[in-house]
């Protein structure tokens, strides 16, 4: 189990590092949705025996994260007509190093938390903490709300990776109920893009603090 | 027997190697819709240099000659470095991928000082391009290599790459691509084909050559593509445990994949603007150690 769990989540730190230095919305959608359902296939690949409610609960977040979350962006992306992201705050290989410091420091503290024994050899636990910091550093460093929106894509993917440490014990209704929240926060903001766009004329959440009549 | 085998097995990295480009302008020209030229046209271009008379500058010395000649064995002994699947490699000793990677840096070193010869200030500038690109390139192979160092314990090259890299396979597969990309000069770092002063690197610092010194560096730089698609083959697929056949069409299958997937490539990505060079080949070099990373925490299991 632990080599295909391990190279997906060295899958996803690879994509990571792809949303973190690419300018080109599209591009940053299409990292986040493969991440998506590169951590959804993970319940399935952990699970020794078969089990229709765990595969239930993964392909529907394979579903959710791969398919319907990135058409709702790609869809705000073209209503509001925003293709790149054009001057963030943070540079994009200053907020490279960033997650590249971030992932190295998520490894070396993994190392120093007291794990159970059957998760010491995982990458789950660095490739949460880092995908979270990642998550972190989109939502500080990027101006477009649709960007700000995928880093809270990808902090969500390390919390829910996290979760899978504990996916014993955890009913599966719990990660159903996040997944569904999730998609509805995600049509919220989409409906929210297209607003700022229609009053402000342009994605900056940089406008946002600026009142007008 | 033995020297029968050494042989046989430069004859091969010396026959095969000016294929490789052939097949990816193949690629190229077919996913553009045209007929393009033949595969075998590097092979024809070699001889037609072969034939021709050099061009000495007045201002060279014979290192103009013999940095070319240098690069060029520099990166044939590199070859012979590298295992081929199950058969081994020609030379194999404790440590050798330090010398392969000292070689790779000796071969760029010579054609860099060849090109510096004419004193051209093209040339030059072709030839610090160059060099600087490779900083951050070379930085990456040798984290990747390093990767495969720390997966498999060992730092002969016979023994890291037996078997596949592990959990990072996917970033060192990844990084290793964007590794082969700048270092042959390939499309989102360089333009093979382009004449275009301003943003030529590897073409501009060979243009000075002439005859039989560029058709050496033409066939080195064909040969170093094959090396690198090799590198890569071996570290992404596990080709040590399988047998003699089924290793061998493995490796090829492999690197053909490569191949075809350098044409796609370029085929499908413009160049990239100088400023963003650097960025990329910083996202190369971070895969690279995000698989080192994952080689580490995942090793200690």
């Amino acid at each position: 189990m632990t080599p295909s769990v391990n190279l997906l989540i060295g899958l996803a730190m690879g994509l990571n590092l792809l949303a973190l230095g690419s300018g080109r919305l599209p591009a940053v959608i299409r990292a986040v949705s493969i991440q998506g359902m590169a951590l959804g296939l993970m319940p399935i690949l952990m699970e020794t025996h078969f089990d229709w409610l765990v595969t239930l609960v993964a392909l529907f977040t394979v579903a959710v994260k791969g398919f319907v979350i990135p058409h709702l962006l790609r869809r705000a992306t073209r209503a509001a007509n925003v293709e790149r992201e054009n001057e963030p705050f943070i540079g994009f290989v200053p907020s490279l190093m960033l997650g590249a410091g971030g992932t190295i420091a998520a490894v070396a503290l993994s190392r120093a938390l007291p794990l159970l024994p059957e998760h010491a050899g995982s990458l789950l636990v660095p490739g949460a903490i880092a995908s979270v910091l990642t998550g972190f550093v989109m939502l500080i460093g990027r101006a477009k709300a649709i960007s700000q929106v995928c880093g809270y894509l990808i902090l969500e993917n390390g919390i829910y990776l996290f979760g899978l440490l504990l996916i014993k014990s955890t009913p599966l209704l719990v990660e159903a109920g996040i997944l569904l929240d999730l998609t509805v926060g995600i049509f919220v903001i989409g409906i929210i893009v297209d607003r700022i766009q229609r009053a402000f004329d342009s994605l900056d959440t940089r406008k946002l603090t600026v009142l007008r009549e | 027997m033995i020297i029968l085998e050494i042989i046989l097995r430069l004859v091969l990295w010396l026959v095969l190697a000016p294929l490789l480009p052939g097949i990816i302008n193949k690629v190229k020209a077919w996913v553009a819709g045209r007929r393009g030229p033949p595969v075998l046209q590097l092979y024809y271009d070699l001889a037609r240099l072969w034939q021709k008379s050099v061009v000495m500058s007045t201002l060279a010395s014979p290192g103009f000659i013999a940095g070319p000649a240098v690069a060029w064995i520099a990166v044939l002994a590199a070859t012979q470095l590298l295992p081929l699947g199950p058969a081994g490699a020609a030379l194999s000793f404790r440590g050798d991928v330090l010398l392969f990677v000292y070689l790779l840096a000796l071969a760029r070193f010579c054609t860099a000082w060849a090109a510096l010869e004419t004193g051209s200030a093209f040339v030059g500038m072709g030839s610090a391009r160059e060099v600087s690109y490779a900083v951050l390139s070379e930085a990456a192979l040798i984290t990747a290599v390093l990767t495969l160092s720390v997966h498999t314990g060992s730092v002969t090259l016979v023994t890291m790459l037996a078997p596949a890299a592990g959990a990072g396979v996917v970033l060192l597969g990844a990084g290793l691509f964007t590794v082969l990309l700048a270092e042959n000069c390939r499309v989102p770092f360089d333009d093979p084909n382009t004449h275009l002063e301003l943003t030529m690197i590897h073409e501009a610092m060979i243009l000075d050559h002439s005859g039989p010194p560029l058709a050496v560096i033409l066939h080195g730089a064909s040969m170093k593509l094959l090396l690198f698609a090799l590198l890569l083959t071996e570290a992404v697929l596990p080709v040590g445990p399988l047998s003699a056949v089924a290793a061998a069409g493995a490796l090829v299958g492999g690197v053909l994949m490569v191949t075809v997937g350098v044409g796609l490539v370029e085929s499908w990505l413009a160049r990239f603007a100088f400023k963003r060079v650097p960025m990329l080949l910083t996202t190369g070099f971070l895969l690279c150690l995000f698989a080192l990373l994952v080689a580490w925490k995942g090793g200690a299991a």
